[in-house]
């Protein structure tokens, strides 16, 4: 489109073009320290709020052949848990919150519930990945075993090295979700959360707690996660 | 442009909206003829055409900048302009022609885009020191060294929230875009076909080489379809590599014909390495065509753009 002006005219359309570009100026609020918090919060809480709704309860991980394994001893543990901790000799995982058979529960109650390995991938936050041997129950049978309510929302873990992280009902469901004492066809190393810890092939690494001592069933969280308190997404879908 | 200053006659290009435009034709050829006084009834100004017009090219570099306007301040009031009081209300008189470049859907994207893409780019800076590498985790090697100070988000998790909140508006603004640019037929004078390549070569020689400079015959030249169309594709790729980064199991179809969550990752850094190359080029050639040229991507009008 062409056509011809003088000035004045000019100046007028100019105005009112350039005044259709205004809302630009919202995204100054970005730059307010007050603000800047609460809607970086906002759009990641979107962001989770979005991945919800892609995740799909059936869908597999994808699982790879045993030449695709990374070395055990190349597997990074973070630096999070370069102190291992002291672990019970007598260790059993605490059951609470909505289930019908709370209690102590022992490494041996996990091992008669039938035992799951599989090679997926390990995906860190950092950008790195590789492909790991897991093994061990389902935390869906595992929630039937304690008579878990169906319908709470989320599961909740507390670990030996003060770590805790929350996971949502359907991803505690999913068929690759594992409560793993096993790497590699061995038991758990002291690193990789020794004696038992969490795989979650379809979550981001951080949500792969170690070192477990308790687990709830609830629907309200008081604390979400120890990476999600401190700005990571406490969704963390993959 | 001053209201001494003439209306030019227009090209060919300006049609029926310049009835006049026949009659004046004459003098953008010869800047020194001018018409009698009272020659044309309905222009107030006695100006000669102005220098920067349309097909003037010879007039537009050689003539002087206006010296025979200072005169027309004194000229007597023009027989088609009424007079009330002191005020003299003249007919309206074009002075120039200007075209509508970029529609507001454009420029609106375009800014949007311009601030996601340096929050998207700063902060994904600081997500890529975290591991700067595409190799294993034991042993890494760093591949490059980002100096945080560029880097937004301050750490690992700030710059995720940085980039999972801008991605929504780089990621829609580049949609809208798009789909303004095939729905209105715009992308015509942007996109870079075969026919284009043969222009490219003469526009790198005179930017970089001192060449001398090719004739443009539209809004965009050859190099700048390039540039424009290659950058288009970047947007889509590292967005489209992002969301494999972002959910490889969920979208592990997706993944895979992406090469895999490694690939990908590879994949974005290549498009993000893609913007760096463009936007310093994007800069300086704005600043080399001026304030006018800058402000047709913010009022969309365009004064007397050099293609028409």
């Amino acid at each position: 489109m062409q056509r011809q002006f003088d000035d004045p005219e000019f100046k007028r359309v100019s105005r009112r073009q350039i005044l259709k570009l205004t809302p630009l100026v919202a995204l100054g609020a970005f730059a307010i320290p007050q603000a800047q918090d609460y809607l970086l919060g906002r759009g990641t809480a979107f962001t989770d709020w979005a991945a919800a709704k892609l995740f799909r309860t059936g869908h597999l991980a994808p699982t790879y052949p045993d030449s695709a394994l990374t070395p055990l001893n190349r597997f990074k543990f973070n630096s999070y848990d370069t102190n291992t901790p002291e672990i019970d000799p007598d260790w059993s995982l605490e059951v609470s919150g909505m289930v019908s058979k709370p209690g102590d529960y022992s490494l041996d109650d996990l091992r008669r519930l039938p035992k799951i390995s599989q090679n997926t991938r390990h995906v860190c936050i950092e950008g790195w990945d590789l492909v790991a041997n897991f093994a061990g129950a389902r935390m869906s049978d595992f929630l039937k075993l304690i008579g878990a309510d169906p319908n709470a929302r989320f599961v909740y873990v507390e670990c030996a090295d003060d770590y805790y992280e929350s996971l949502d009902m359907e991803a505690a469901m999913h068929p690759q979700s594992l409560l793993c004492y096993e790497m590699y066809g061995k038991p758990l190393e002291a690193g990789h959360g020794a004696p038992l810890r969490w795989s979650l092939p379809t979550k981001i690494g951080y949500k792969s707690a170690k070192y477990l001592t308790s687990f709830k069933v609830t629907n309200v969280l008081t604390q979400r996660s120890y990476w999600g308190d401190q700005g990571y997404s406490t969704y963390a879908d993959i | 442009m001053s209201d001494d200053e003439k209306k030019a006659p227009a090209s060919a290009g300006v049609g029926p909206e310049s009835p006049r435009s026949q009659e004046a034709r004459p003098l953008t050829v010869a800047p020194e003829i001018r018409p009698s006084p009272g020659g044309e009834s309905t222009s107030a100004g006695t100006a000669p055409p102005l220098p920067g017009w349309p097909e003037a090219a010879e007039g537009r570099h050689s003539a002087a900048p206006v010296p025979a306007a200072e005169p027309s301040l004194a000229a007597p009031v023009p027989e088609g302009a009424a007079q009330i009081g002191s005020a003299v209300l003249q007919p309206r008189r074009p002075e120039f022609v200007a075209a509508y470049e970029h529609s507001a859907v454009v420029r609106f994207c375009h800014w949007l885009n311009a601030v996601a893409l340096l929050v998207m780019m700063t902060s994904g800076w600081r997500i890529f020191i975290a591991f700067p590498s595409f190799g294993p985790k034991i042993p890494e090697h760093k591949l490059v060294n980002i100096p945080g100070a560029i880097t937004l988000g301050g750490w690992l998790g700030g710059a995720l929230q940085w980039h999972y909140t801008f991605m929504w508006v780089f990621t829609a603004t580049g949609l809208i875009y798009v789909m303004y640019l095939v729905a209105s037929g715009e992308y015509k004078v942007m996109l870079f076909r075969p026919r284009d390549i043969p222009g490219v070569w003469p526009m790198v020689r005179h930017y970089f080489f001192f060449g001398p400079e090719p004739k443009q015959t539209g809004p965009y030249n050859a190099l700048q379809k390039l540039a424009y169309s290659t950058i288009v594709l970047c947007g889509a790729l590292s967005v489209v590599t992002g969301i494999v980064i972002l959910r490889p199991v969920q979208l592990s179809g997706l993944a895979w014909l992406m090469g895999g969550f490694h690939l990908a990752r590879i994949w974005h850094f290549v498009a993000m390495c893609g913007f760096v190359a463009f936007i310093p080029g994007h800069l300086v050639m704005v600043a080399l065509h001026g304030w006018n040229n800058f402000m047709s991507m913010v009022r969309g009008w365009k004064k007397n753009p050099e293609y028409l």
